[in-house]
């Protein structure tokens, strides 16, 4: 069936372009594959590379070459990537940055630099907002979305106490602010932890000190599997319930928080059981070619691909004309694996965000949709982009 | 504040205190004796939390994970002893760093390749999940007494091990005058293989025994390394008396500081305000007081060779 | 005299460079030798207190990531116009490197003073951990100063600038910084042979000695500590410039860990040892990240390898197999 598609995308070019003959459309991507956190960035390259792969190596019926690099998660390292691929490879498109850092570091650049450049997961509220550019689009959220959700649900449900938590750096100060935007209660603690922190003894002990109704915590990576093993240790888990981000409840990490994990009711953009004919697709081909169950971010690198593949297709992948390019990318029409996608004004998702609950099947830990703690919803810096 | 809340601040300060002592042990019996600074240790860290949670992932037993784990990282760690490092003892300590730096990035990604980018599962004994009333309405992870008892443990049998055994009388030799015990027709390069042994062993059990706790990930062993350090050079290089004490009070400091501060700030400073100074400030904790320590006492507590 | 041929063959090179790299289409070549220069002068930083003194300090990062934040705070200040500190003296943001580049130097200094009179008191291997301690110190609270973008960053909105140079010309950006290095490296060449250079190197061989001699081991020993760590603030304000972003991660002890890569690669107390350190590091990272993801694998025992067999690093093997010495 793939294969009859491929062929049909094929013909319909050879029809539609005279453009085919030319040169691949070259699409650049930086991503951290080494070292801490390459767990993320293999997940982004691998969804991106299937998309391609389902279409025989096109995005959008055009011949593709994707360049990959490793990072290393450094911003001066990102940085050099970043122009030897303006400058030497010449690429049309970027994406590919995790972290918001080396997002800050490269994107304001290579925007101006006239490259598109697709955001597959970072989307610190600089890029949003004062420091928004027309050729940069995010295709996943920006950085306090799922916080508010989580803000939001909490709030519904009728919690009234809350001790929240973040490491002590921007994002964790912008993840308490997303949440407390939405959520009007008490709150009972504020606690900054170190980043990169594995102890949590201390925090957890006045945490129950202090009584709250619920926790809300952003914890990403190893700290979020550290705290819930040791909140569970504590014998706190089922007695004060415990909400949080996508982040810390993904499938690349679920395994190794184990059943500490169990129940805990999290927020996030896609889930694999959203019903639709794209994420089917995405999450059967995902197991197929790689053996596991896709992520968060998988998805992410997946709709990126995707969303490049539209703009490409709608323009017959001719990129020298810039604008139309960038109104076939601001169109963003493509099945998104979430389901309803569009961009706002500063080119940031305007989508459902989800309530899910970790649970098990067989053996293996995922996640099930409860419901949308949001309908299309947008971000809170949108007013302050001016393109 | 309430009474019983800082006397489980504290205990929280001691457990922490048992696991750095157990890391530092190690680290500071290689250093103390043959003189060699391992950035590696941090590696066999790691290597002995990936290696007990693979083992208790597929037999379903943490204490056979462990029992696996601590001689295969000690294997590890005499074979990279007899390949590389005892090249490096009678090189200055910047080579050493140099040649483990290397080491770690060696490490980190060969468990990366072996068992993924991703963290692993590790969960400690069932008999070990509940809580122990450890005073009248304050009860305490069993699993974190455990870490207690086995780092008191590790503490009486080290002693033991050095000041009363034919080894331990070889390792304090060793330490003091090489040509002599090697005139004594000891066979120092395998003795040392046999510390190494030993230090590798260790860092390995604080591996496995930090997995039910800590996220079992590639790079789990470089910031604890660090701290380990900073244990070591409070404590006195090469004393493993001054690992315990230096461990205990780190682990103290890091906890107090992280707990108390603060309710301290929140006093005289609005809240917002408060949190940001006192959560940087928990952060710097133990290098301010490392760097207090050094600027009274220059060698540390209790220096081994003072 | 071969030395001096390869020296001038390097001249060439280094010059000839940016027109090369233009000519060809290839100007990214000219961002990578930049960068490679900047290292460098870290390296030579680095390479005056470990290789000329003695003092391995493990937390050198520390130093050039402040030079880099101070680039990157003035010029956020001269931005937006508000005054960094109104009290006790109103001092103003700034885009001019006459201003910023000397203000990273001096700030760094003034570091180094601090940490150096601290860290100095020890030796040994609590040398080398207590400077560690000092930069995780600094790590730490750049990671949580929300007002300069914290663990993000912060970016800059141009390079400095630098009166009839224009600094975000990426040639004229290069030369400048080659001439720095140039500059760096003579001066160099003359302190290691002055008065000062020669106690220090004798400090290096035998403290007590010079001690019993009746030097001041410890100001003399602090100066160059001193010196290293405002040579490694200039570094840190061209990588800001560079970069046009910094961020803690400047500061991460890996980078600690990979100047002194570069110091011992290129040959511990020679002067041009760091510059080849520098540029055989880089290069090295640059093609081993190109050819597999896991390039880690191989860069480690590769270091491995350098300490076992080659004690005299790049430069020092080379430069003795010319038979001249520098």
């Amino acid at each position: 069936m793939r294969k009859n598609l491929l062929g049909l995308s094929a013909a319909a070019c050879l029809l539609c372009s005279p453009l085919l003959a030319a040169d691949p459309v070259k699409i650049g991507m930086i991503t951290t594959l080494s070292g801490g956190g390459s767990g993320l960035g293999i997940d982004i390259r691998d969804g991106f590379e299937l998309a391609m792969k389902q279409s025989g190596g096109t995005l959008g019926g055009q011949e593709v070459e994707l360049l990959v690099e490793d990072d290393a998660r450094k911003p001066d390292k990102a940085k050099e990537i970043a122009d030897r691929m303006v400058e030497r490879d010449e690429v049309d498109i970027m994406t590919g940055i995790v972290w918001s850092n080396l997002a800050i570091a490269v994107v304001p650049k290579v925007a101006k630099d006239g490259v598109f450049y697709i955001s597959p997961n970072a989307g610190p509220s600089l890029l949003a907002g004062k420091g928004c550019h027309e050729n940069y689009f995010n295709v996943a959220w920006q950085n306090d979305n799922l916080h508010e959700a989580m803000g939001q649900h909490v709030q519904s449900e009728g919690y009234k106490k809350l001790y929240i938590m973040a490491p002590n750096y921007p994002a964790g100060k912008d993840a308490l602010n997303g949440f407390k935007r939405f959520y009007q209660g008490e709150v009972a603690g504020e606690v900054f932890t170190k980043l990169g922190q594995k102890d949590y003894a201390a925090e957890i002990a006045a945490l129950r000190d202090a009584d709250p109704d619920a926790v809300f915590f952003f914890l990403p990576g190893g700290m979020g599997i550290s705290f819930l093993k040791q909140y569970a240790q504590a014998g706190l888990t089922g007695e004060i319930p415990v909400f949080g981000p996508a982040f810390s409840f993904d499938q690349g990490i679920l395994q190794a928080v184990g059943d500490a994990s169990l129940g805990v009711v999290n927020s996030s953009q896609w889930n694999k059981d959203i019903d639709n004919p794209a994420n089917q697709a995405f999450v059967a081909d995902f197991q197929a070619e790689y053996g596991r169950l896709p992520s968060l971010y998988a998805s992410q690198g997946y709709d990126a691909a995707r969303l490049i593949g539209s703009a490409l297709e709608a323009t017959g992948g001719d990129l020298s004309d810039k604008s139309a390019f960038r109104s076939a990318l601001k169109a963003a029409d493509f099945q998104s694996v979430r389901g309803d996608f569009k961009f706002g004004p500063n080119h940031h998702p305007i989508q459902d965000i989800y309530v899910r609950e970790v649970v098990k099947e067989g053996d293996i830990l995922t996640n099930k949709t409860l419901g949308k703690a949001f309908t299309e919803h947008g971000d809170a810096y949108a007013a302050d982009c001016q393109m | 504040m309430s009474p019983l809340l800082i006397i489980e601040q504290l205990l929280n300060g001691l457990q922490l205190g048992f696991m750095l002592f157990v890391m530092a042990a190690g680290l500071t019996l290689v250093l103390g004796i043959m003189n060699l600074v391992n950035l590696a240790h941090g590696s066999l860290y790691m290597i002995g939390a990936f290696v007990a949670a693979s083992v208790a992932g597929a037999s379903g037993s943490f204490v056979l994970g462990l029992l696996v784990a601590l001689p295969v990282t000690a294997l590890v760690g005499m074979a990279l002893e007899m390949t590389v490092l005892r090249r490096l003892y009678e090189r200055d300590h910047l080579d050493q760093v140099l040649a483990t730096f290397g080491m770690i990035l060696f490490f980190n990604e060969l468990t990366k390749i072996i068992w993924g980018p991703r963290a692993l599962f590790l969960d400690g004994p069932r008999w070990l999940a509940h809580s122990i009333e450890v005073l009248p309405d304050l009860s305490y992870p069993a699993y974190r007494l455990a870490i207690i008892v086995i780092g008191l443990v590790i503490a009486a049998g080290l002693y033991v091990l050095i000041s009363k055994t034919r080894l331990g009388m070889l390792i304090r030799a060793g330490a003091s005058d090489r040509e002599m015990v090697a005139a004594l027709g000891v066979n120092i390069k395998s003795l040392y293989t046999w510390i190494f042994g030993i230090g590798a062993l260790l860092a390995a059990l604080a591996g496995v025994l930090a997995g039910p706790i800590y996220a079992v990930e590639v790079g789990m062993g470089e910031d604890i390394l660090i701290i380990t350090f900073v244990v070591v050079i409070v404590g006195g290089i090469g004393s493993v008396r001054g690992a315990l004490i230096g461990g205990l009070l780190i682990g103290l400091v890091d906890t107090t500081c992280r707990a108390f501060l603060p309710f301290i700030f929140r006093t005289f400073l609005p809240p917002s305000s408060a949190d940001g100074i006192s959560a940087s400030l928990a952060s710097m904790s133990i290098y301010i007081f490392m760097a207090i320590i050094l600027t009274w006492r220059p060698k540390g507590l209790f220096p081994a060779h003072a | 005299m071969p030395s001096r041929i390869a020296l001038a063959f390097v001249s060439i090179i280094a010059i000839g460079l940016p027109f090369a790299a233009a000519a060809g289409g290839e100007d990214y070549l000219i961002g990578i030798a930049t960068r490679l220069m900047i290292f460098a002068l870290a390296g030579i930083s680095l390479n005056l207190i470990v290789g000329y003194g003695g003092m391995v300090s493990f937390g050198h990062a520390a130093f050039f990531g402040i030079g880099a934040y101070v680039v990157a705070i003035m010029s956020q200040h001269a931005l937006y116009g508000d005054p960094l500190l109104l009290w006790p003296v109103e001092i103003s943001g700034s885009e001019s490197a006459l201003v910023v580049w000397p203000l990273a130097m001096a700030v760094a200094a003034l570091f180094a003073l601090v940490i150096g009179a601290i860290c100095l008191r020890t030796g040994g291997l609590s040398f080398i951990m207590i400077t560690l301690a000092f930069a995780q110190m600094i790590y730490f609270f750049f990671t949580s100063l929300s007002e300069y973008g914290g663990e993000d960053g912060l970016s800059l909105f141009q390079r400095s600038s630098a009166g009839p140079l224009d600094l975000a010309d990426d040639t004229q950006f290069y030369f400048l910084t080659l001439a720095l290095v140039i500059l760096v490296l003579f001066l160099q060449s003359r302190l290691v042979v002055s008065r000062f250079g020669r106690v220090l190197q004798g400090i290096r061989d035998n403290e007590s000695r010079m001690q019993a001699l009746g030097y001041p081991t410890y100001r003399y020993k602090l100066t160059a500590f001193v010196i290293s760590g405002s040579l490694a603030g200039l570094a840190g304000a061209l990588i800001a410039n560079q970069t046009e972003f910094v961020s803690p991660s400047f500061l991460d002890w890996h980078r600690s860990g990979e100047f002194l890569v570069i110091v011992i690669l290129g040959g511990l107390g020679t002067l041009f040892g760091p510059v080849v350190g520098a540029g055989a590091y880089l290069l090295l990272e640059e093609f081993l990240s190109q050819v597999t993801e896991h390039w880690m694998l191989i860069l480690g025992p590769i270091l491995v390898l350098i300490v076992l067999f080659a004690k005299q690093g790049l430069w020092g093997s080379l430069s003795r197999r010319m038979g001249s010495h520098d």
